[in-house]
């Protein structure tokens, strides 16, 4: 077993990571309101906040070191996540 | 019994999914919220792509800035609880009352500011010609209060459970040989964040 699995690992920098999710707030606040085409605004915000999710799931919720078998449990939804999203997005193409 | 026992000697233990069952628990749930609020957002995107004209613009209708505010509040309350963690860990009990009773802190003012936002909302805001934008004011104002509420929801069950866990830290429960409470309910707490910072850029932002 890994080290990681083990759940041994040094602390990751908390405060860089919250440094990160405020700048990139900030940063989506700017960018929402600008007079750029607006699909364009949508895909960088959407972007961004999965990235911002990312980093709380991999970081604070400490994904990055969880054994593979706990990473695939909790992944386990998102496919089912997607197909509902697409599904229902599929009514207006 | 005896059969059961037989049956199982001479094989190899399952080696499980290598943590603790409080954890692999939470995770199990975590994964129905993902479904919950996929199913909200979901239906939030097709009720605004087909009624598109009855939709108002996020800024012009509800109070951005303050949500904003709501977001960093948010966000720095998953900072002091993965450091409440970090201090059982440690064994730092005064860390582990001071990050823990932050986090509830910044949690409880996190629903002042929504129920503020609301009352505003509800007595000031105009949209469509009528007075106040409540939950009756069309799909817009029923899908957002849905999404927005159900989301406090979560976070005062997360106040309520801090709350607790910070009595329980001033009892001295906590510690370096006792983490899997504050982990567990940590996990819950930044799955909280994880689904604001998404509905903030879906409701709020777009």
């Amino acid at each position: 077993m890994s080290a990681a699995a083990d759940g041994v690992h040094d602390a990751p920098n908390y405060m860089l990571i919250w440094l990160y999710l405020f700048i990139m707030t900030v940063v989506e606040l700017g960018v929402a309101f600008l007079p750029i085409h607006k699909s364009l605004i949508v895909m960088f915000l959407l972007v961004m906040a999965f990235w911002k999710a990312l980093l709380v799931a991999l970081y604070y919720m400490h994904m990055k070191w969880e054994p593979v078998r706990l990473r695939l449990l909790a992944l386990a939804p998102l496919p089912a996540a997607a197909v509902l999203i697409v599904v229902m997005l599929m009514e207006y193409v | 019994m005896a059969h059961a026992a037989a049956s199982t000697m001479g094989q190899a233990p399952e080696r499980g999914i290598e943590v603790y069952n409080q954890k692999v628990g939470m995770w199990v749930f975590l994964c129905s919220e993902v479904m919950f609020f996929t199913g909200l957002i979901g239906s939030y995107i097709v009720l605004r792509f087909g009624a598109s004209d009855t939709w108002g613009a996020p800024n012009e209708v509800l109070a951005v800035p303050v949500t904003a505010v709501n977001t960093f509040i948010l966000i720095c309350s998953s900072v002091t609880m993965v450091k409440a963690f970090a201090a059982a860990q440690a064994g730092d009990q005064k860390g582990i009352k001071i990050f823990l009773c932050a986090t509830a802190a910044l949690g409880a003012l996190f629903l002042s500011i929504q129920l503020y936002e609301y009352t505003h909302l509800i007595e000031h805001a105009s949209w469509q010609g009528s007075h106040g934008f409540t939950p009756a004011a069309g799909l817009y104002g029923a899908t957002f209060f849905t999404m927005t509420g159900f989301h406090g929801f979560h976070v005062f069950i997360g106040v309520v459970c801090l709350t607790w866990a910070s009595i329980q830290a001033f009892k001295g429960r906590w510690g370096a040989d006792n983490t899997h409470g504050i982990e567990v309910l940590g996990l819950y707490w930044h799955f909280v964040d994880l689904v604001w910072i998404i509905l903030f850029t879906i409701v709020y932002l777009i």
